[in-house]
């Protein structure tokens, strides 16, 4: 019997599950190993019946808890897919903000109409077996992280720096480019993608375990860099994690 | 069943992006509710951006929809462009527009065959097609590789772009490289052309209906306009982009997290076939030979021939592209360095960036302050403008099928709201709104 699996969705772009569609002909492959009951982005069909369930985006409102504890009862496996699944990701820029504020520069009147709290990664509000990180995920990530659950394995995950990929590709350092970076303290994984195409890494992996945040101070001071700079850039990925820290 | 009573209660429209419903509510042959709504949790991205950097606004709306990032970054770096007074070059300008070609045939040949052909081959997903129409599969994922492919050349990715950066590119690709994606491009053709016959075939399942509606899209005397353009009106004409509020007019429905939008009429609608109505002058050959095989020609009031439209689109993305190409080897490619960033100084300003994205026309509107740190930004997307438009068809074409099966109905509701390809996590962004 294959293991049935199902795809869901909260605050998010849905650009990972686009992913999982991008995957083209290993997407076949894919349905060789696999039955996917629910996929709402690409299916009608829909069932419970799942083992593996597959999380993207953040949950940013009370309603939504009540699908994911179901989820979670239904699931024996839950991965959180994507930044915002997994971290809480570039939703949680507005978790600085005063959200009634917030609601209302947009809804205005009606804002009340509208609930709305933190954005939160989905181990906020369940526990999260796996986890496919990055924004968009990598679609090798994706396909190592179904293949080890398939073994029975736990997905391995690096527990170093995007630098450890980025000095392999042999990039120019981008603080040598005179711009700032979150590469040091960012979990890897990623193949440093985003510095290997002319920019930087902008952290969307989250933090990495333990990050070595004497040695990226020193990295800041170097460069003539301050504090300031540093937390404006953490907190287009790291808000969630920052705040729980 | 025109007699009897009714509830369709469609929770969550499958095959569409995001999270939308449709509600009707049928009493003894009277339609006494006839609904579109959108449950997607809002994201508030117009509140987000304020307070960050004119270097990061296009990363973080890119962010708006996953499907749709390479528009949302263009709209983004034309608004910062505008507002900082930053010009781009001729080169980068054909490699934006290869850019958003790519994009445009990524979105609709993944609507097309993954969200609308099992619609006429009645399954329910393109699942159960794999093992039925694997060559027809295997060939439409041929050309949706294509178009990731090319993507990921011109933009380092296929979703979230990394290359596009105020001012140009952080890297481009070389000649050779762009050589190799023309090959694909030319070989693309007979593949569409396979899938053009498929729907030729199909066509006939798409209902014979009609509203007549306004169409609003950019347009440009010289190209079929995607990248730039002024504002048509299929009803009062063209105007500068930059006067985008008064077409657009957007309002809260309390029953959806979406905003609406509105014109001259009750609603109006965007996206391929509102581009194909103002523009279809402008459709190279292969295209324009692909609506003449379809018999769509302006003005079609027909919204399931959306999905036509897009497919006439794909011909005139390829076709553009091997274009594109050829003139930029023409010219002879520029190099620049791999880690390319254009010198950009801070000053206050306004701008904004009009693009077509796959299903319509797209704004980004901001303000920045002496340092660069945006104060104010609006976005308005192609799908909000459409819901009003999606939820009059309904109304329209449900009294023309009540007499058909409640699956039936509720089949062809969801066909219809697939035609419009919409986009939920994009219209749920959030815009600000003024009360009156």
């Amino acid at each position: 019997m294959k293991p049935k699996v199902a795809f869901f969705d909260f605050a998010g772009c849905e650009g990972d599950q686009l992913q999982v569609a991008n995957l083209e002909e290993d997407f076949l492959a894919l349905l060789g190993q696999v039955e996917i009951v629910s996929f709402r982005e690409v299916m009608k069909e829909h069932s419970d019946n799942y083992d593996i369930a597959f999380i993207e985006g953040s949950c940013t409102r009370l309603q939504d808890e009540d699908r994911l504890k179901q989820i979670r009862k239904n699931a024996k496996i839950v991965v959180a897919i994507g930044s915002c699944a997994a971290i809480g990701g570039i939703n949680s820029l507005r978790n600085y903000k005063d959200l009634d504020a917030v609601k209302k520069i947009v809804y205005g009147e009606s804002a009340k109409l509208f609930d709305t709290y933190a954005a939160r990664p989905i181990d906020a509000v369940i526990p999260v077996d796996a986890y496919v990180y990055g924004c968009p995920i990598d679609r090798e990530d994706f396909l190592h992280v179904v293949k080890s659950l398939l073994l029975g394995k736990k997905p391995e995950t690096p527990t170093y720096p995007v630098c450890v990929e980025c000095k392999k590709n042999e990039n120019v350092c981008a603080f040598e480019r005179g711009q700032f970076c979150v590469g040091p303290v960012t979990r890897a994984g990623c193949n440093s993608c985003c510095v290997n195409e002319g920019t930087i890494c902008w952290g969307c992996r989250g933090l990495v375990d333990n990050p070595n945040e004497n040695s990226h101070k020193e990295v800041l001071i170097k460069y003539g860099l301050t504090v300031d700079d540093a937390i404006g850039k953490f907190r287009l990925y790291f808000g969630w994690q920052e705040a729980k820290r | 069943m025109n007699d009897s009573s009714l509830d369709v209660d469609v929770h969550h429209v499958t095959r569409v992006e995001g999270h939308g419903n449709i509600y009707v509510n049928i009493n003894k042959g009277i339609i006494e509710k006839c609904e579109w709504s959108i449950s997607e949790a809002p994201r508030f991205f117009e509140a987000m951006v304020v307070g960050r950097s004119w270097s990061e606004l296009h990363h973080i709306t890119s962010r708006i929809c996953g499907i749709c990032s390479i528009g949302h970054s263009l709209a983004s770096l034309k608004a910062t462009e505008g507002a900082l007074g930053i010009s781009i070059s001729e080169q980068d300008l054909k490699l934006r527009k290869l850019a958003l070609h790519a994009e445009n045939m990524q979105s609709h040949v993944l609507h097309l065959g993954f969200l609308v052909l099992p619609d006429l081959m009645g399954v329910g997903s393109v699942v159960p097609l794999a093992t039925t129409n694997l060559p027809d599969v295997k060939t439409v994922l041929q050309l949706h590789r294509t178009a990731n492919e090319m993507s990921n050349l011109i933009c380092g990715r296929t979703t979230h772009p990394q290359r596009l950066i105020p001012g140009g590119f952080s890297k481009i690709p070389s000649m050779k490289e762009l050589a190799v994606l023309r090959k694909k491009l030319q070989d693309a053709i007979p593949n569409l052309q396979a899938v053009a016959g498929l729907f030729k075939s199909l066509a006939g399942r798409f209902p014979n209906f009609r509203r007549e509606t306004e169409f609003i899209a950019l347009t440009d005397p010289n190209e079929y306009a995607l990248y730039d353009g002024n504002i048509a009106s299929s009803d009062t004409g063209t105007a500068p982009a930059k006067e985008y509020l008064v077409f657009t007019n957007e309002y809260v429905v309390p029953r959806s997290t979406a905003k609406w939008a509105k014109h001259v009429r009750e609603s109006y609608m965007v996206g391929a076939l509102a581009r194909l109505n103002i523009n279809y002058k402008r459709l190279p050959p292969k295209a324009r030979r692909t609506a003449e095989m379809f018999n769509l020609s302006p003005m079609c009031y027909n919204p399931f021939m959306n999905n036509v439209a897009q497919l006439v689109e794909v011909v005139h993305n390829v076709e553009d592209s091997i274009r594109l190409i050829n003139e930029l080897e023409a010219a002879g490619l520029q190099t620049q360095s791999d880690y390319n960033k254009p010198e950009v100084k801070a000053k206050a300003g306004s701008g904004i960036g009009a693009v077509e994205a796959p299903r319509g026309i797209l704004f980004h509107d901001y303000t920045y302050n002496a340092k660069g740190i945006c104060t104010k930004a609006n976005c308005v997307i192609p799908t909000n403008q459409n819901h009003g438009n999606i939820e009059l068809d309904m109304k329209a074409l449900l009294p023309q099928i009540l007499d058909k099966p409640q699956k039936d109905i509720e089949l062809t509701l969801e066909m219809l709201v697939r035609a419009y390809d919409p986009c939920i996590s994009c219209s749920t962004h959030a815009i600000k709104v003024n009360f009156t």
